[in-house]
């Protein structure tokens, strides 16, 4: 498969775990050897350098930060292997301490820090190298859910204000519809598509990309989106009756349980006002149809390709 | 494909250096063993392990190590069953205190054994010379594997388990027999084989205050230590040869124990 | 534990080790000094206690850094690659202890003695192995080998790759790797490896009397000098040297169980990983 990760952009690898995304980004890092194919970075083929020669910024899904040093020797050691005098690395490792809002904790250890503390730290340590590329695995999936909110809208605006191509990896659809603008999603070690993330969400490829994008249902055996399914009280050309089995309300959101005549189950995801309107209850029969803007949808083939160039 | 080559040369380096330092230090000798002990052939091998002394050596040598290792069960367990249970002041320093048969040297062992229960014993308790001296300087150095190899699997017993059978209407006794015993039974096992292991072997503690009378008081490495300085070696080798195999055997058979019951590791 | 069965187990438990562990070991000290402090100076000062002294030293400083060397490497080994045959090596490790000192030390007499296997070659090249300095150091490097492999392995193991592998991304290539971040990171199971290995080195017996011949003043080490001076009814310098020793091991002692204390116990081998720890056994003495 080949990938294109435009310079600048932050690209997503998405999809379920153990479907090699976090292997595809170490082999992008040179943490380990691909079968075959090859890695460009900004046109210049790294496929055979070991990690530390590719000027990659690399951040672990647990951060590794060595337990032995001091934040502050944490973000400065990729300096100090290159032997960069004592006061640029003081003045560099202060600049991207306060770039990250950890400068107050240059002096800890990191068993003394938070998780989205560590998680700050470990990415100015890879910033510090100030690397072509830089790559997250999972780097949200050890935090709890409001820091993990808290640091993806960060995250988002450190890459505004440092624009380095960036390509993280996630399993979680909503952190990558989010966070980046370039989604690749991974399945199996296939590439099943890759686009901007409300193209995916819209016009997926793949019955998989569909289903790992958003919530599904089926109607007539196609899946569909329940929140274009639409539901009507008189007839309509193409609709189908239904039996109302529950109404369960969530917030703005109402779920509305389905059984369709001669199709099974289904359900249909509509706001409070439809519903409302429509005045549902339970037991009730209406017809179900597909929405308008669902029908210029699912279209577009799978993009198969033979090798990786992050430019 | 110079580099695959230096790559696969980087790669093998490590391992062969140290199979070359192990094959020098510890697998050639020991190979050297074997082939000195059926250098005359099988007939003199069997002789060597078949003669009257040789014999008795290890015929004490085993009853010795079986009793200690026995002996020392079930004391070792009392003992962890203390220092998992109880608590007084000073108890951290008897828990240290169990370690100390493993640091000392087991030459001074054996002279502090000879200190106390030898000829100028204090307590006018002179075993020097008899069995009960080879029995003591095993039961010194072999405490540490009996406390030892209990103690973590007493500490990670289920007290609610122990309480639920309580509650089920068990007396004390009943509990650690129906509870307790079951549960640790894997561990105390393993370290009862350990502590033979060792025993089989052992010189330095014992040499001492066993006074190595032949067919009373010698034990089978202080035979081969002796054939070795009258220069019979193929004879040392081959009493060799038996006393490695038995340890190896109780060695595997813990392996196999632990790896049935999935007991923590302890050596 | 209820309040009933708790005096006849602390009874138990503490007079089996007062009678094997303590009072012994009190008494050599109590010996020891039995003529007076100044005896026993003068009985662990004569020019063969000295000399066995020096030999004991200079032994451990020949084979506690080979073993440090062999057994970070081995260790390495274990931890950071997958072979063929991995699980022979590390299983090989161990062998040292589960074979008789005295039998270690009648290998080496057999592989490198004068009849040896070796015999021939080295007295061509000029090299006495055996009843001279370099089997002793063989032999104690040969009883004390597995102890920094176990005890640096498991500590390896804990802290995974990860920060090996930030390391080489952040740009430090494989000998900053390893001092820079292996290295600080297995420090105290090293040192704790190292202390158990030395110990053991100045402690042996069995293996070493073997292949030492016992030469008072040539090939005579501490614990040989001990033993001799046993059969030599010289009791105050035996109990003198005797007190030497014991205050290492007491050393040895605070290492062990203040390692206990900080990281948890740890004995473990490659096969290990997903096992809970459990405290360390260790056939320290020989």
């Amino acid at each position: 498969m080949t990938l294109d990760v435009p310079e600048g952009s932050l690209t997503a690898l998405l999809g379920p775990s153990g479907g090699g995304k976090s292997t595809l980004l170490r082999v992008v890092a040179g943490l380990e050897t691909p079968d075959n194919g090859s890695i460009e970075i900004d046109g210049r083929d790294v496929t055979g350098l070991p990690a530390r020669e590719r000027g990659i910024g690399f951040c672990f899904q647990h951060y590794a930060p060595f337990r032995h040093l001091s934040v502050r020797r944490n973000v400065a050691f990729g300096l100090e292997v290159r032997r960069r005098p004592k006061a640029e690395i003081r003045r560099r490792v202060d600049e991207l301490l306060e770039l990250v809002h950890i400068e107050h904790l240059a002096e800890r250890y990191p068993s003394q820090l938070s998780g989205g503390q560590r998680q700050r730290m470990a990415l100015a340590r890879a910033l510090a190298i100030e690397p072509t590329v830089l790559l997250l695995d999972e780097p949200f999936g050890a935090l709890d859910a409001q820091v993990r909110e808290e640091l993806r809208s960060w995250l988002r605006d450190l890459h505004e204000q440092i624009s380095v191509t960036t390509l993280l990896v996630t399993h979680d659809q909503d952190e990558a519809m989010e966070v980046a603008d370039q989604l690749a999603v991974i399945n199996e070690g296939r590439l099943e598509q890759v686009g901007a993330p409300t193209d995916l969400y819209d016009r997926p490829a793949s019955d998989f990309v569909l289903r790992f994008l958003g919530p599904v249902t089926e109607l007539d055996g196609v899946a569909v989106r329940p929140h274009d399914l639409a539901l009507h009280r008189e007839p309509v050309p193409g609709g189908r009756r239904a039996l109302v089995q529950r109404i369960t309300h969530l917030g703005f959101e109402v779920r509305v349980d389905l059984d369709v005549e001669g199709a099974g189950a289904a359900w249909a995801q509509l706001t409070r006002p439809d519903v409302g309107v429509l005045g549902l209850t339970e037991g009730e029969r209406v017809w179900v149809s597909h929405s308008a803007s669902a029908q210029q949808r699912r279209r577009g083939g799978l993009r198969d390709v033979a090798s990786l160039s992050v430019s | 494909m110079p580099r695959r080559i230096r790559r696969m040369a980087a790669r093998l380096a490590g391992p062969g250096l140290a199979v070359t330092y192990l094959s020098l230090l510890v697998l050639l000798p020991l190979a050297a063993v074997l082939s000195s002990a059926f250098s005359s052939g099988p007939g003199a091998f069997w002789q060597a392990v078949s003669q009257p002394e040789a014999v008795a050596a290890l015929r004490l040598t085993l009853l010795c190590s079986l009793a200690v290792a026995a002996v020392n069960s079930v004391l070792g367990l009392v003992i962890a069953w203390m220092l998992v249970r109880d608590d007084f002041p000073g108890i951290k320093v008897v828990g240290a205190l169990i370690d100390l048969p493993f640091a000392l040297p087991t030459i001074v062992a054996g002279l502090t054994l000879l200190s106390l229960y030898g000829p100028n014993s204090p307590f006018g308790v002179n075993v020097a010379g008899t069995p009960a001296g080879i029995l003591l300087a095993l039961a010194f150095v072999t405490l540490p594997f009996a406390v030892r190899s209990v103690q973590p699997v007493l500490a990670e017993l289920d007290r609610e388990t122990e309480e639920a059978a309580a509650t089920l209407g068990a007396s004390p006794a009943g509990v650690v027999r129906r509870v307790v015993l079951p549960s640790i039974a894997p561990a105390l096992l393993a370290g009862a084989g350990l502590a033979f292991a060792r025993a089989v072997g052992e010189f330095g503690s014992v040499v001492l205050i066993s006074g190595n009378l032949p067919f009373h008081t010698e034990v089978a490495s202080s035979w081969i230590y002796s054939l070795s300085q009258s220069g019979d070696l193929s004879a040392a080798a081959a009493v060799s040869v038996v006393l490695v195999l038995i340890a190896l055997f109780v060695l595997v058979g813990i392996g196999l124990v632990r790896r049935r019951f999935g007991v923590a590791e302890s050596v | 534990m209820t309040a009933r069965s708790r005096w006849p187990v602390r009874v138990v438990a503490l007079s089996y080790l007062a009678l094997l562990i303590v009072v012994p070991v009190g008494s050599v000290f109590y010996r020891a000094f039995a003529h007076g402090f100044v005896a026993a100076w003068v009985a662990i000062t004569t020019p063969d206690a000295l000399h066995a002294l020096w030999l004991t030293l200079v032994v451990a400083l020949i084979a506690v850094p080979l073993n440090t060397v062999f057994g970070v490497g081995v260790a390495l080994i274990l931890a950071r690659h997958r072979f063929r045959g991995a699980w022979l090596l590390d299983a090989l490790i161990d062998i040292p202890l589960a074979v008789s000192p005295v039998v270690v030390g009648l290998a080496l007499v057999l592989a490198y003695g004068q009849t040896g296997w070796f015999g021939r070659p080295l007295a061509a090249a000029g090299i006495t192995v055996i009843y001279a300095v370099p089997g002793i150091v063989m032999a104690s490097a040969v009883v004390s080998l597995p102890y920094v492999v176990r005890s640096v392995l498991p500590v390896l193991l804990e802290i995974g790759t990860d920060q090996e592998e930030a390391a080489a991304t952040l740009g430090a290539g494989p000998a900053a790797v390893f001092s820079r971040v292996t290295l600080p990171s297995i420090r105290r199971g090293l040192a704790y490896g190292v202390t158990l290995t030395t110990a053991r080195v100045l402690g042996e017996f069995g293996a070493v009397v073997v292949v030492s011949g016992n030469i008072t003043g040539k090939t005579q080490t501490m614990t040989l000098f001990i033993s001799n001076s046993v059969e030599n009814l010289n009791s105050t310098a035996a109990y003198a040297g005797a007190v030497l020793l014991a205050l290492l091991a007491l050393f040895v002692l605070a290492v062990m169980s203040a390692e206990k204390k900080e990281r948890g116990p740890r004995w473990r081998s490659r096969s290990d990983r997903s096992q809970s720890d459990s405290e360390p056994h260790l056939l320290l003495t020989g």
